[in-house]
């Protein structure tokens, strides 16, 4: 595995977790945890791990973004933190 | 609270930094993790299950006990999910929205159980309703029977190429997420329905349990896939492959159905009339 | 110092993997809001993931599908050839419960919201103890 493409998507990988962790709109936050499963993904077909990472695109970068949609939908989309 | 929390995960993780002193080199072949059982399961799958692909040999036959526990849980949190929000329809007037067609107006009735289901010039519209894009309703309608197609492709071809039950039945769900949401919920619902759903859940995990209990019969252990040799009439080999197949086809209905019933009941916080 | 340094360099996956954790565990712990404390859940989770699956890596080694050739007898399988696909297979049950656990958690999330009308954490528990 190429050690440079393994450190960008790392640090990528970090800085979408903070971004969805900070961010003060939920819906926002739900894209970026979308974004962060699908780099997750990506680091994984890096080291090898194509089932993990097959399941973890159709797992986490689909429904699982789609569930948080429509929970943010139900409730509500501002929040104060 | 804020710097307590600090406080406490910046300990933590100090503590986890100072534990990898002791953890091997990152790449390692001789580390504990890659020698005691798995150089086994490497060498022997192909001999043994006639399988290549190794994580999902290990997956459905070496460790299959585990893999229909996993099962188990998914549709208990399908089951789960159902309890906490379906709201059986409730007893007084409850209040929908029509849209005349021709002419765009909408109307609200007040009191709409008694409106048929059909109409001809009406059609019933969600609270927030945008007119339906008919490029996204037309490309959807295209895309979804071969997101279906690639979805069976995945769960057959998992001895051969990365795949499996658990992705193939999470596409198939995708795929009828994607009608809903692109279409109406209640399209939806009228193509795969609420009772359908949860028979489909129940059946994925029967098929796995079923074909255990299936190899308990005929005289060997539970999941021992082998003793399937003589009622597909080939050898025990080709027989453990066969199993495997049948519990991932088990497993891809379970993952299916417990999906779509969970973005039914939390997108439409139970009611099972407007979603997204 | 040489010795620091490449102690770092070979062990600084493990150091990131810990830097994602400790995110989700502080977005669990120190936010307010219910749906970023499932987030940080399921940061947390995805970490411990790729914490697994990096150390079933392999200096060399390709990905564990056997190669066998059309019609070609099959050959000796070298362990050393090929990663370790046991933390794949644990990792695989992981990630589909917590997919499953991310519904129940949201449900949860909807139902607190019916009640309460909000999903921050001070203002329901202000709702409960005042009444």
């Amino acid at each position: 595995m190429i050690w440079q493409l393994d450190l960008a998507v790392l640090a990528l990988v970090v800085v979408a977790a903070v971004g969805a962790v900070t961010i003060r709109d939920l819906l926002g936050c739900a894209i970026l945890f979308g974004a962060y499963s699908f780099l997750m993904c990506a680091l994984w077909s890096i080291m090898g791990a194509v089932d993990v990472a097959f399941t973890e695109a159709s797992v986490g970068a689909g429904v699982s973004t789609v569930f948080f949609v429509a929970a943010v939908f139900r409730t509500t989309r501002r929040t104060k933190d | 609270m804020k710097k307590i929390g600090l406080l406490i995960v910046i300990l933590t993780g100090v503590f986890l930094i100072y534990a990898t002193a002791d953890f091997p080199r990152w790449g390692d072949p001789a580390s504990p993790a890659s020698t005691h059982v798995s150089p086994r399961y490497i060498e022997k799958s192909m001999e043994e299950t006639e399988v290549p692909n190794v994580v999902t040999s290990v997956l459905a036959d070496y460790r299959g006990y585990d893999t229909m526990f996993e099962t188990t849980v998914i549709f208990a949190a399908g089951v789960a999910c159902f309890i906490l929000l379906r709201i059986p329809g409730s007893g007084g007037p409850e209040e929908r929205l029509y849209r005349h067609v021709p002419t765009g107006i909408t109307i609200r009735v007040k009191d709409a159980r008694n409106v048929p289901s059909r109409l001809a010039q009406f059609e019933r519209i969600d609270t927030l309703w945008v007119p339906h894009d008919l490029i996204i309703k037309t490309a959807c309608r295209i895309l979804i029977p071969f997101i279906q197609l690639f979805a069976l492709y995945v769960i057959a071809h998992g001895h051969h190429s990365p795949g499996g039950g658990f992705q193939g039945g999470v596409i198939l769900g995708a795929s009828i997420i994607v009608m809903a949401m692109s279409h109406d919920l209640r399209a939806s619902i009228e193509r795969m329905g609420e009772k359908v759903n949860a028979l489909l859940c129940a059946a994925g995990v029967f098929i796995y349990a079923g074909t255990g209990a299936l190899c308990l019969s005929m005289g060997r252990n539970f999941l021992d896939y082998a003793a399937l040799a003589p009622l597909l009439h080939c050898d025990p080999v080709m027989a453990r492959s066969y199993g495997i197949f049948m519990v991932e086809i088990g497993v891809g209905i379970a993952v299916m159905a417990t999906m779509i019933r969970i973005y039914d009941n939390v997108s439409s916080a139970g009611k099972y009339d407007e979603g997204l | 110092m040489s010795q620091v340094i490449s102690e770092v360099l070979a062990k600084y996956n493990y150091w990131i993997y810990i830097t994602l954790m400790m995110i989700g565990l502080y977005a669990m712990i120190t936010k307010n809001n219910l749906v970023k404390k499932i987030v940080g859940m399921n940061i947390f989770q995805t970490a411990i993931i790729l914490y697994y699956v990096s150390i079933g890596s392999k200096k060399g080694g390709t990905i564990p599908i056997i190669e066998h050739g059309h019609g070609a007898g099959t050959h000796a399988a070298r362990a050393a050839e090929y990663i370790n696909p046991l933390p794949h297979v644990l990792m695989l049950t992981a990630i589909v419960v917590s997919v499953a656990t991310l519904g129940v958690a949201l449900a949860l999330a909807i139902k607190i919201y019916n009640r309460y009308q909000t999903l921050e954490e001070d203002e329901i528990l202000s709702q409960i103890r005042g009444k």
